[in-house]
């Protein structure tokens, strides 16, 4: 006991100690001339010091918080391209008991086996070499680089009856990856809707990719041609609805061609071979 | 409340004002004021930034050694934007989404440096904080006389709320889609400022130089 009681008395000795000299070395510093070396340097370290204890508490604190509202932004995002998102419905509940997620092996086309899928962020696994594969140069129409191995699909579902399918997609605009859903019918083939959900392009012109009016041009487009091609792609100008490919083609954005090129490409590159192609041809086969 | 205190607080919404008088801030309120509720949101992370970095920058004033001024007032207000950042995405998650780049630019925004420089390195802190205040409520009261011709005229709404009932929804107000569109801030702005400066004609700044006509102009050119 005694031992215990001396060891705390030593060791607020040895604090106080420290505490002094802190004390002395602080009223040097700040005696000294605002002009000199060793203060300018002091001051420095100490701001820093301050400053970086307040920023990280601040995040640490938070991140719970931020995560939470992430995960039900996300499930928003996936709603609104399922064409779930009224006014005031409850995000957590209607994704719940109308939402199914899957994980797709992109290589095979296959379900993939053994990884949580709830817990799975394919955006987090693309940057992951373990999860990601490198999409090599030549094939790599939507400038993203890299791609995970295994993409997250949703099913909509009403009761047991599937509604339509929903697939992650991004590729690059003007300026900024853009990260979107796109959700079709249950024959893979007929467009419902689209949602760019996170894109920075130039507010206005390539940022109206997030337009309702714009959006809904996409619902019952059709992805593949005659011949198995993709052949959704948006066209300069207006879509002049007596062509006969009309039902391939969606109103490009105006004065932003090269935001309008970088959906193209995406859409070419995800629902081409690279992309869900296998798995969609396998869906459709088997359900 | 005492004469200096009601200066230091009322004196920057239209006799001081950042923006109309200053012109300084004018980017984000250029950026930010197409909807009432981001303005809003805008307006009061920038107070809190501007009160709490003048007063932080004030604590800390005779203490701040000459040659790292600038620095030393910029790790303060940089760090207090990121906290507003986080704080923001926690609890204003959407707004913050909107506003998006713009509430890490508050860094930039001349009206805290300009404080800061200006006020707060002269003053103690008590007093800095109400200029801060002050100061971020003139850029308030800019913002949200912006943001209320914007939404209104811009989406026919008002915080989310129908004001004019629009044609596409069975009313009889065309949108007017500039209204949507940061250009048409920069004439708000403009009018307000006209405005102000008619009212008070202490405002108007005389030329700094004398525009020559245009017969004498010829000939005072270089030949």
């Amino acid at each position: 006991m005694a031992n215990a009681e001396n060891k705390t008395a030593n060791l607020n000795e040895q604090l106080n100690k420290y505490y002094q000299q802190f004390r002395a070395h602080c009223d040097k510093i700040l005696a000294l001339s605002n002009d000199s070396l060793e203060k300018t340097i002091n001051v420095a370290l100490a701001l820093c010091l301050v400053c970086a204890v307040l920023v990280s508490i601040a995040t640490v604190a938070l991140r719970p918080l931020q995560a939470h509202n992430k995960a039900l932004d996300m499930k928003r995002n996936i709603l609104d391209v399922a064409g779930l998102l009224e006014n005031d419905v409850d995000i957590d509940k209607t994704f719940k008991e109308r939402i199914e997620s899957k994980l797709v092996d992109l290589e095979t086309g296959d379900y993939a086996e053994g990884i949580n899928v709830d817990e799975y962020d394919q955006r987090k696994a693309a940057k992951d070499p373990a999860l990601s594969v490198a999409i090599p140069p030549e094939k790599d129409i939507a400038s993203i680089r890299v791609k995970a191995k295994y993409a997250k699909v949703y099913f909509v579902k009403d009761g047991d009856q599937l509604q339509s399918i929903i697939l992650p997609i991004n590729g690059y605009g003007l300026w900024s990856t853009m990260y979107g859903f796109i959700s079709l019918e249950p024959d893979g083939q007929t467009v419902q809707s689209i949602n760019l959900y996170d894109q920075a392009e130039t507010p206005g012109l390539g940022g109206e990719v997030v337009n309702p009016h714009w959006r809904a041009l996409w619902k019952g487009k059709k992805v593949y041609s005659d011949k198995g091609d993709v052949a959704l792609a948006l066209v300069k100008g207006g879509v002049d609805e007596s062509r006969p490919d009309a039902v391939y083609k969606v109103d490009g954005l105006a004065g932003a061609t090269l935001t309008s090129r970088g959906v193209s490409n995406l859409i070419q590159y995800w629902m081409g071979p690279e992309g869900f192609l296998t798995y969609l041809n396998k869906f459709r086969t088997n359900g | 409340m005492d004469k200096e205190t009601k200066k230091v607080l009322f004196e920057p919404l239209v006799d001081n004002n950042p923006i109309t008088l200053q012109v300084l801030g004018v980017c984000s309120a250029l950026a930010v004021t197409s909807q009432m509720s981001t303005s809003l949101i805008m307006a009061l992370a920038l107070t809190s930034v501007t009160a709490c970095s003048s007063a932080a920058i004030s604590f800390v004033r005779q203490h701040t050694p000459g040659s790292i001024r600038i620095i030393v007032q910029m790790i303060i207000i940089a760090s207090l934007v990121i906290v507003v950042d986080q704080l923001l995405r926690a609890f204003a998650f959407d707004v913050s989404k909107k506003l998006s780049v713009f509430v890490g630019l508050i860094i930039t925004n001349c009206i805290v440096m300009g404080r800061a420089e200006a006020y707060a390195m002269k003053n103690p802190p008590w007093q800095s904080f109400l200029d801060g205040i002050g100061n971020g409520l003139g850029y308030s009261l800019i913002l949200i006389m912006v943001a209320l011709v914007r939404e209104t005229l811009g989406s026919g709404k008002l915080l989310g709320f129908e004001v004019l009932p629009l044609m596409k929804d069975g009313g009889w107000y065309v949108p007017n889609g500039l209204m949507l569109l940061p250009p048409s801030a920069f004439f708000i702005i403009g009018l307000i400022i006209w405005g102000f400066r008619t009212w008070k004609p202490k405002q108007i700044e005389h030329n700094e130089f004398k525009i020559l006509p245009f017969s004498h102009g010829l000939e005072g050119g270089h030949h």
